[in-house]
This record gives structure tokens, C-alpha cells and sequence, in this order.
């Protein structure tokens, strides 16, 4: 029988620093929640707001597939690999962290705010080679259907990281539904909307809530309003 | 005088060794010594009274197995934590969790 977690919006933790408002569906920084640590190899969930023409100063990370995807407005990236590129709405970003990187990321737009997610998954194996990838997505694939984003397999549909994990974007008309099939065994799904309300098997979302289900092979996801939501499945165990 | 929760972080990696030490020194409470090699990390552990040992990146199989035994041969109750992503927002998580798990 399917086990689920519900993780509501205004139940996740905050943070206000002036020029970054943050969200963290898990524990991150200052917010500590033993309760809210993780879900399977999925970390960290961080739902960021960036002021213009602010940003993260340069800094490192090791050991941590980290995927980054603007919802609105856009960010710059600069590495220690020497990569500079802007992540645009629309796009995605995955870094493998290894054996360690520097980055920094930053709003240069100095009238409008950035919002993104930044997700952390952890790696299958310690001490990989560091690797930065970025795709731009197409929006039209992801109307009315699931839209693969990110695989284990660097030859599949989306970018790749160093863990068994797939997820998807999808946006649905109110009255459109899906059925998901869990593609690693032992794995489980964490949905989280981005905006509207979703109905998972039984349970009701709306914008920002966060669900996790696992010990099942399949689930039903139908929008009851328009809606966008990602799906990240990963392992439970790793 | 408080006494401080004395955590020894071993990472290959300098600068990445650098910031974590930067990090966990900025709680009051908390004391860091960093080690780059594993000599410098059984020194380090013979000479102070560690509550937690945060194994960071770069560390070989054979040396992290090594470190590990000889850590739990000398004081059982030790707790090991694998540090993830780099002097990051995982750091305090990770260090409020080794510690709850040494007072089991």
C-alpha cells in the first residue's frame, strides 16, 4: 500500500535576508526540522526569491547533484569550470558538485525579482568529476502531458545527474489528468505545485504544497484548476 | 566558561576545508579543527576530546574505512557524519543530527 507525506506551504520554513526570501521544504541553514530532513535521496527543496540585481556571491559545494529551474525572471551562473551562462525561465540547470566547485549565481536585472527553485539531490557515488549542464526546455511539451526534465541517463530526454532519479514538469487544463509510473524500483515521487490545485490519488494540493507517495508503482495526478507542478522521483534508500 | 562542542572536519579539498571551519566557528557553541590528510586527522583526534567527526569530500574508500575504524576503536560512542555539498546550508542539519545521534 502506497505511503504518502504531506508537507503544506505555510508549514515549510522561511527565511528573509532582505535581498533573498526563501522557502525550504527541508531542513536548510538556519531552519532545522528533524522531522523535515529529507525525502529519499531528495534534500533540499528551496523555493528562492531574488531582488534585483542581487545574488549568491561566490562559493563552493561538493558531493551534491544541485538543479536549479527560474520560474521567472533570469539568473546568472559563473563557475569555478569556467562556465558563464544565464538560466532563463524556461530552462534547466543541473551541476554535479564532487569533489567541489565555486559558483556564483545573481539576478543582474536590476528592475525585476527572480524567482527559482534550487533542488538538491544526493549523489549515487562520492568524488565524481564535477560537470555543469543547462537545457532550455520547450513549454508546449509539458501542456496537457508529463515533460521529462532530468534522468539518470545522459542520452535520455532533459539534463542528467549522478542518481536514479526522473522528473517532470506538467501543466494542465482544470479537468486534465495523468497517470504517473514510478520508473526505479524501491523509489518514490515528491510533487510539488507551482501553482493551482492538483488532486494526487485522494489527496487535494493547491499552490506551493508539497506531497510525497512511494510504496506504490503508480499514481494519478488530475488538475482541478489549471495547474503546474514538477514531479521529482528518486530513491527512497541510496 | 562554556565548554564547546569540539567537531573535527577532514576534506581533501582546501578551500572547501577552509569555508567549513569558517562556518562552523561562526556558532558560538561550536569549536572546529580542520584536517586535510589522514595523519593530520589521527593527530588531531588523539589530541582533543571530539564530539563529532564530519568525514567532507575527496577522502579515498580505503582511507574514509581507515579513519572510520580507527575513530571507533578509540571512542565508541564517536559519532561519524558524511558532510554533503560543501560548507553549505546542509552543515548545521548535519551537525544538530550527529549530535542527537551520540546521546542516543
Amino acid at each position: 500500500m502506497a505511503q504518502t507525506i504531506l508537507h503544506r506551504a505555510e508549514t515549510r520554513g522561511h527565511a528573509s535576508h532582505g535581498w533573498l526570501n526563501s522557502y525550504h521544504t527541508f531542513s536548510f541553514a538556519n531552519y532545522y526540522n528533524p522531522e523535515r530532513m529529507n525525502f529519499g535521496a531528495l534534500r533540499v527543496l528551496n523555493d528562492d526569491t531574488v531582488d534585483a540585481g542581487m545574488g549568491f556571491g561566490t562559493h563552493p559545494h561538493d558531493n551534491m547533484e544541485i538543479i536549479s529551474i527560474p520560474l521567472e525572471g533570469d539568473l546568472e551562473h559563473k563557475d569555478s569550470m569556467n562556465n558563464v551562462a544565464v538560466i532563463k525561465n524556461g530552462d534547466i540547470q543541473a551541476m554535479s558538485a564532487g569533489t567541489g566547485i565555486y559558483h556564483s549565481e545573481y539576478n543582474k536585472d536590476r528592475q525585476h525579482r527572480v524567482k527559482f527553485l534550487q533542488i538538491w539531490v544526493y549523489p549515487d557515488k562520492r568524488n565524481v568529476e564535477p560537470r555543469y549542464d543547462q537545457i532550455t526546455l520547450k513549454a508546449d511539451d509539458r501542456h496537457n502531458k508529463l515533460q521529462q526534465i532530468l534522468s539518470p541517463n545522459p542520452n535520455d530526454q532533459g539534463v542528467w545527474i549522478h542518481q536514479n532519479a526522473w522528473f517532470h514538469l506538467g501543466r494542465f487544463d482544470k479537468g486534465v489528468s495523468a497517470s504517473y509510473e514510478v520508473k526505479g524500483k524501491g523509489n518514490g515521487v515528491y510533487v510539488f505545485v507551482l501553482s493551482g490545485d492538483v488532486k494526487i490519488n485522494d489527496q487535494q494540493l493547491h499552490t506551493r504544497d508539497g506531497f510525497g507517495i512511494w510504496d506504490t508503482d503508480t499514481f494519478t495526478i488530475a488538475a482541478e484548476s489549471d495547474a503546474e507542478f514538477l514531479l521529482m522521483e528518486v530513491p527512497m534508500k541510496f | 566558561m562554556m565548554n564547546k562542542t569540539q567537531i573535527l572536519v577532514i576534506c581533501r579539498h582546501a578551500e572547501i576545508l577552509q569555508t567549513i571551519i569558517r562556518l562552523v566557528n561562526n556558532n558560538p557553541e561550536w569549536e572546529c579543527t580542520g584536517a586535510n590528510t589522514d595523519q593530520q586527522a589521527i593527530d588531531a583526534f588523539n589530541g582533543n576530546a571530539f564530539d563529532l567527526v564530519l568525514l567532507g569530500s575527496g577522502i579515498e574508500p580505503s582511507s574514509e574505512e581507515n579513519l572510520v575504524a580507527f575513530f571507533r576503536n578509540s571512542r565508541p560512542r564517536i559519532s561519524i557524519v558524511q558532510h554533503y555539498g560543501g560548507g553549505s546550508g546542509l552543515l548545521s542539519a548535519e551537525i544538530y543530527q550527529g549530535l542527537s545521534q551520540k546521546t542516543l
